[in-house]
């Protein structure tokens, strides 16, 4: 399962993410790497941007990006 | 006295700046590195022990806020540059304590530089609001260096702060350290011990020489490599980056070290800070559930930005009479001291009424910039970006390019260099090139005046609206054809914080809006002085003779008409035909391109000197409303939405673009849209009217 389609309310395990890597630098400045556990807290209109939570820090990010993100589901 | 300098350094939001005013009351001082704008302070302080007291003078250096050392964006570049190759003594390392562990990981990267460092947990008085406990003193035996408390709100451990700066600068060494996981730290030893035995004299501590020399710094292998101990040297580090390889089964060193960066700030967070309830923080959750609604955030958006035009227009107005009126009997008062000659009409009607019509718009400015500051410091700026980057996007756009061209209000040049923010080249070249259509606060002086003249004060607030919203909306239009047409290919990431809403400062806000109308009187004095004499000139001379017959009037309209404005006015008139304009108003469109302010005062020059000067209705709103057919006003409008930015901002526009053909491009594309869409709407105008 991919970041983009994590609901609203949701929390999930991040396990891998596949990007360049500037990405991955700029995703690890925020905390956004693997083992971190990420809730989703809402999406724009037409759900083209998602916000999430990780380690009590809001991130924005496109969908685009959040497609890199491969994530597990957790209760 | 002895000089300290302090490179204050920390991500976004940390509240740097506040801490800074904590520290001190001095006057900021604005250096620029490279367009980022990095404030300099100096402070002056005693520090005394039993025996002495010392003066240190300080200055601090206020690094743009950055994540992390990386290149992502130009703020991080800057303070990442000045870090590596600045002339300072000792990093200040501004935590948000709120953010803990995200803060630790920049923390980390500044421990690994090898300078002194002191840490500041900073907002202690917000964490504890929120039920966040740090142990500092558990924090500061893991890190090796000072970590102080400290709260700009509650000045706490601002004094402890100021001492902390002294012990530190007269230590001879850094103590910093970053603990590595098991495999590395075996390695470290090694070659610390391998450095012991052959006695090395190094300028930096063992530990972190060998730290760098495992990431394979550059700078330290080039250095290394012409010392006669690299011979051996190169042996152990060989040995020891193939047992890392092996170790982590990488071998990407960068990866390795993020990683184990990370695990060092979760782990020192996991030992030092707890937590005690979660209350606090879900304020911020709370107004995003309004603000960024999926069906009510853009709507609230509009709205907000509405009510700031309309406050622009109303509050502005009352000032703008009384600066009005004072700058009118300083001009009276001055051409009767002087005599009623030429130097009199150069000093009253050139100068002071140039610049009078200039000055008259300040309150505008001030208001509007202190909207857009009260965006960027509440946290609200980021939220719109993430509203509007779905829509941005189609147009080829970034949320982040909301930033720049929402400053574009304001003034193209600091918009231009806020387009830096976004890395991909393709990106920022499509917002630089839309920027002007965002019109700026100097176009907003002829909005004004136009509007009030040709639809009353009670709707002048909606049309300054629509003029703004439409600019707005072509520039985005032009930006979709941009994409497509011109720059295409991918698309930059869009990764970026959600702050946390706050309050804004009072004085951050005042420091922010003062320096902005500054700049904005810089120019009235300098730029628009010259201009306003030199079109005081241009429109006086040659001194010509005027037919016998001709009454006062008459003999100053052919005077105009010959001088040499009048002259160029007309050599351009073929041009400006058929969009109705007459060459008084292609004069101070010309005019409008050393900068925007000028055509009011052109319009003034022209309009109050070149017909009846009647003391009843003297003033410009009604001279341009007796002249001006009401389609070439609405030409006109549209006109200046659109061509070229001031000369300032052109030259801003090429070094940012990335060169003159840039600007060469710039010109050809506003020129041909301003003739074309004023050419329609001169026309559209005329057939609805009737005129």
């Amino acid at each position: 399962m991919k970041l983009d389609e994590l609901q609203k309310g949701q929390k999930a395990k991040i396990i891998s993410i596949d990007a360049s890597k500037t990405l991955i630098d700029r995703f690890h400045s925020f905390g956004i790497l693997p083992q971190e556990i990420v809730e989703c807290k809402a999406h724009s209109l037409a759900k083209q941007t998602i916000e999430i939570e990780v380690e009590h820090t809001l991130v924005a990010l496109r969908n685009e990006e959040a497609h890199k993100i491969e994530i597990e589901l957790i209760d | 006295m002895e000089t300290i300098t302090v490179a204050l350094a920390g991500q976004p939001n940390v509240g740097k700046s506040s801490l800074i005013n904590a520290i001190s009351d001095a006057k900021l001082k604005v250096g620029n590195f490279s367009g980022v704008t990095v404030d300099k302070t100096e402070v002056v302080y005693k520090i005394c022990d039993e025996v002495k007291c010392i003066d240190y003078e300080v200055h601090i250096i206020d690094l743009p806020g950055a994540y992390s050392l990386n290149d992502y964006t130009i703020e991080e570049k800057v303070t990442k540059d000045f870090l590596l190759n600045g002339e300072y003594d000792i990093i200040v390392n501004v935590v948000d304590s709120t953010h803990f562990q995200r803060n630790l990981l920049l923390t980390t990267q500044l421990l690994e530089l090898g300078k002194k460092v002191i840490v500041t947990l900073n907002m202690n008085d917000e964490a504890q609001k929120e039920g966040i406990e740090i142990d500092d003193h558990q924090l500061s035996s893991i890190l090796g260096v000072p970590c102080i408390k400290t709260s700009a709100a509650t000045k706490e451990g601002i004094e402890e702060l100021k001492k902390a700066i002294v012990e530190v600068y007269n230590k001879p060494q850094t103590t910093s350290k970053v603990i590595y996981s098991d495999f590395i730290e075996e390695e470290i030893d090694n070659i610390v011990n391998f450095l012991k035995e052959r006695n090395y004299k190094s300028p930096i501590p063992y530990r972190h020489l060998a730290v760098k020399l495992l990431k394979e710094d550059k700078a330290t292998y080039a250095k290394m490599h012409d010392e006669p101990i690299w011979i051996e040297l190169h042996d152990v580090l060989k040995n020891a980056l193939s047992h890392i390889y092996l170790h982590t089964d990488k071998k990407d060193l960068d990866a390795i070290f993020t990683d184990e960066r990370f695990a060092f700030a979760k782990g020192a967070k996991m030992e030092t800070m707890s937590l005690k309830s979660m209350r606090a923080k879900n304020l911020t959750q709370k107004i995003d559930k309004i603000l960024i609604d999926k069906i009510w955030g853009i709507p609230l958006f509009l709205f907000f930005m509405w009510g700031l035009f309309q406050l622009t227009f109303s509050v502005g107005a009352l000032p703008m009479d009384m600066i009005d009126s004072a700058f009118g009997s300083l001009a009276e008062y001055l051409r009767g001291v002087l005599g009623g000659g030429e130097l009199a009409s150069l000093v009253a009607d050139g100068m002071v009424g140039g610049v009078g019509a200039v000055v008259m718009f300040l309150p505008n400015i001030v208001i509007l910039f202190l909207g857009i500051a009260l965006l960027e410091t509440t946290g609200y700026m980021a939220r719109v970006a993430f509203l509007l980057d779905g829509f941005f996007h189609k147009f080829g756009l970034h949320g982040k390019s909301f930033i720049p061209l929402v400053t574009g209000f304001g003034c193209s040049v600091p918009a231009y260099m806020a387009a830096r923010t976004l890395k991909n080249p393709k990106d920022k070249l499509i917002t630089l090139f839309i920027i002007g259509f965002m019109s700026c606060g100097a176009r907003l002086p002829i909005y004004v005046l136009f509007a009030g003249a040709f639809f009353g004060q009670d709707n002048a607030g909606n049309i300054l609206f629509i003029i703004y919203i439409s600019g707005a909306i072509l520039g985005l239009v032009m930006a979709k054809a941009l994409k497509t047409f011109v720059f295409k290919g991918e698309d930059e990431p869009f990764v970026m914080e959600m702050p946390k809403y706050r309050m804004p400062s009072l004085k951050l806000i005042w420091h922010t809006v003062y320096s902005q109308a500054k700049s904005y009187l810089n120019k009235a004095g300098t730029f628009i002085l010259a201009a306003s004499i030199l079109i005081w000139f241009a429109s006086n001379y040659p001194k010509v003779q005027a037919p016998q017959n001709f009454d006062v009037n008459q003999v100053k309209m052919y005077e105009l008409e010959h001088s040499y404005l009048g002259k160029i006015g007309h050599a351009s008139e073929p041009f400006f035909a058929p969009l109705g304009f007459d060459w008084k108003m292609s004069v101070a469109l010309e005019t409008g391109l050393a900068a925007k302010e000028v055509v009011v005062s052109t319009l003034g020059v022209l309009y109050s000197l070149g017909d009846d000067v009647d003391e009843e209705n003297s003033s410009l709103i009604k001279q341009i409303k007796a002249n001006i057919p009401f389609a070439s006003a609405i030409a006109f409008i549209v006109f200046v939405m659109i061509y070229l930015p001031c000369l300032a901002a052109s030259m801003v526009f090429a070094k940012e673009a990335g060169g003159w053909k840039y600007l060469a491009y710039l010109f050809v594309m506003t020129t041909t849209t301003a003739w074309v869409l004023s050419f329609i709407a001169y026309n559209v105008t005329k057939l609805i009217t009737g005129v």
